[in-house]
């Protein structure tokens, strides 16, 4: 038996305690450096293993499922787990410098701690096999996002953290009690156990009832439409480098959980025959597109039209999962790994431009392309995949969610996809616009304001170079996209 | 009359989550927020301990005397949730402190004045 999956999980947790003993600032970030840099070696060595439609499973305490915990990792959360760890390893190589500069010396230390604590936090969500233990997990991650978004440096991230806590606090309640319930009725915890079982029983009103709270608990937890309000002042408020981690991984994660939920424990004839949640999915993911383009189309700051953005891109996500057919999950969860990279890039963009500048707001922005050009042309380029320019990994996204919409001879939906794109192409031209066209401030004109330092550039144009690789070579994302899409429905 | 006091337990968690949840939603007070989400969590833990009670159950203990066992599985399951829960409501009271030292209120009235100069 393969130790390598439950050291995912152990190795930033063990590292967690090491850094506060370590105290000191300049030894910190080696050791975190490493630590993410291993996870994510790991992550990858266990996707290509599983890369051909295998399983991994890992009894803790030799402990035989389903009485004890079991990790268990196929192509689905395979795929998860190197998104999250691959996302951090970049974060984290670019983060040193950020940090130095946005949080106070003497809570770094701290800082890294809670970061650490939420990577384990999110890669023991992805391997878990338990639905209890993804609820500790699920908490221990959501605790320490709250704290980190609480190192903002305006006082308005206080009231950010605060809001998210409430809201998150009352999402993992919801997952809590849908989780009772499914005990209740089948007196198990561990996935595939709870699958068999929820399938040779009836569809009762108690199952129906769990699939209600832990739909509405995860969707909040993803900032779904109507429940996203959290999610704008908590990106916008939180330290640039936090924005830039939690946008590419935490919502990813838990749209992973909604698929484990919904398709591996109750099963499509449960939830979208009976009740028609897909449905209700749909027109959601329809309105998270427009409402969430349309208020990133009127914002100035651009951290937070970012992250109206990423509710829109969350939308497209839970489109794709709403068409609920093979080619629908699978487009799906392609765009899960691609608006990681996207999204990552253009919130260090982000974090490059304050770290110069200090400034977020789209005025006093204008002209900057001409002082941090590489910066500049990275936005450029993330924005192009967000858009869904072809050769960037946006257009596979959208390639295959309008055929996913065709395929169902859902015409209207291809068009509404297509529409969704075009607003996208308003948002980010504001910010090409003002960055290339507009004549500098006389502040960057003295040439003050110099490029980004290499240790942040050589992370993010890494991550650039990535959205179009991934774009033009789909090979590895669309297989096992289709994989897990296969997986999830039941197909052999 | 036997619907009304048979599921005793499930009726005091559904009034409490309500009374909790309408606390969290109703209350612009934030100490006072977090207290409603203490309620709304421990009605929660109600439901696991109900859930897994079984009346003259006795622990699973393997003996000749006992046949009727209760889960323990719940009660080890809702230890864990407390201490969560504890987390949660010390991390939130921590942040209370601090927007108060730095906003100087905690009425979410007031708060929003002082957003709108921000």
């Amino acid at each position: 038996m393969t130790h390598s999956l439950v050291l995912l999980v152990v190795i930033p947790l063990i590292a967690t305690p090491v850094c506060i003993l370590l105290h000191k600032r300049l030894l910190i970030w080696p050791v975190v450096f490493t630590v993410s840099w291993i996870t994510f070696y790991i992550a990858c060595d266990l996707m290509l293993a599983v890369r051909d439609g295998g399983e991994i499973y890992y009894y803790l305490g030799s402990w035989a499922a389903p009485w004890g915990i079991e990790y268990r990792l196929d192509s689905l959360n395979a795929l998860v787990a190197v998104i999250v760890s691959g996302v951090n390893a970049l974060v984290i190589s670019f983060a040193r410098a950020s940090i130095f500069q946005e949080i106070p010396e003497d809570r770094i230390y701290l800082f890294y701690c809670a970061y650490l604590l939420n990577l384990a936090g999110l890669l023991g969500v992805t391997v878990t096999g338990d639905v209890f233990n993804m609820f500790v997990f699920i908490e221990i991650s959501s605790l320490s996002s709250y704290a980190m978004i609480s190192l903002g440096k305006h006082r308005q991230a206080l009231l950010a953290a605060y809001r998210y806590l409430i809201m998150g606090t009352i999402g993992a309640t919801f997952i809590l009690i849908g989780i009772g319930l499914l005990y209740a009725v089948t007196g198990t915890l561990n996935i595939p156990d709870l699958h068999t079982r929820l399938s040779a029983m009836e569809t009762s009103r108690t199952v129906i009832t769990a699939g209600a709270f832990l739909t509405v608990g995860i969707t909040l937890k993803f900032a779904l439409f109507p429940l996203h309000s959290w999610l704008p002042n908590a990106y916008t408020y939180a330290p640039s480098v936090v924005s830039a981690f939690l946008a590419g991984t935490t919502t990813k994660v838990f749209i992973y959980v909604l698929l484990r939920f919904l398709f591996s424990i109750f099963g499509t004839g449960n939830m979208f025959d009976i009740v028609s949640l897909d449905k209700v999915l749909m027109i959601c993911a329809l309105l998270a597109i427009y409402s969430g383009s349309i208020s990133a189309i009127y914002q100035n700051n651009i951290k937070k039209m970012l992250a109206y953005s990423s509710i829109a891109q969350i939308g497209y996500i839970v489109l794709g999962i709403s068409i609920s057919s093979v080619a629908g999950l699978t487009a799906g969860i392609i765009h899960l790994f691609n608006h990681a990279l996207m999204k990552t890039a253009l919130f260090l963009c982000v974090a490059c431009i304050v770290y110069r500048t200090g400034k977020v707001s789209l005025k006093s922005l204008g002209g900057i392309g001409k002082a941090m050009p590489w910066t500049m042309a990275a936005f450029v380029v993330a924005g192009l995949s967000m858009i869904g320019v072809p050769l960037t990994v946006g257009f596979i996204s959208k390639w295959y969610l309008i055929l996913s919409a065709l395929n169902q001879e859902a015409w209207w939906l291809a068009l509404a996809i297509l529409t969704g794109s075009l607003i996208t192409i308003i948002y980010v031209w504001r910010v090409v616009e003002a960055a290339w066209f507009r004549t500098p401030a006389s502040e960057l004109r003295s040439g003050k304001i110099r490029e980004a330092p290499l240790s942040m550039l050589v992370p993010l144009w890494i991550l650039v170079i990535a959205n179009i690789y991934f774009g033009v070579d789909t090979g590895i994302t669309a297989q096992m996209a289709r994989q897990s899409a296969e997986l999830l429905m039941g197909m052999p | 009359m036997e619907y009304l006091t048979g599921q005793y337990n499930y009726w005091v968690v559904i009034i409490l989550m309500m009374i909790g949840f309408y606390i969290v939603i109703s209350h612009g007070n934030l100490v006072k927020k977090l207290i409603g989400l203490n309620i709304f969590q421990v009605s929660v833990f109600i439901l696991y301990i109900s859930m897994a009670y079984v009346r003259g159950g006795t622990a699973p203990i393997d003996a000749a005397e006992y046949s009727l066992y209760a889960s323990p599985l719940p009660h080890v399951l809702i230890l864990t949730a407390i201490v969560v829960g504890v987390a949660t409501t010390s991390l939130g009271l921590a942040l209370v402190v601090r927007i108060y030292r730095a906003f100087g209120t905690i009425e979410e009235s007031q708060l929003s004045h002082v957003e709108e100069d921000d």
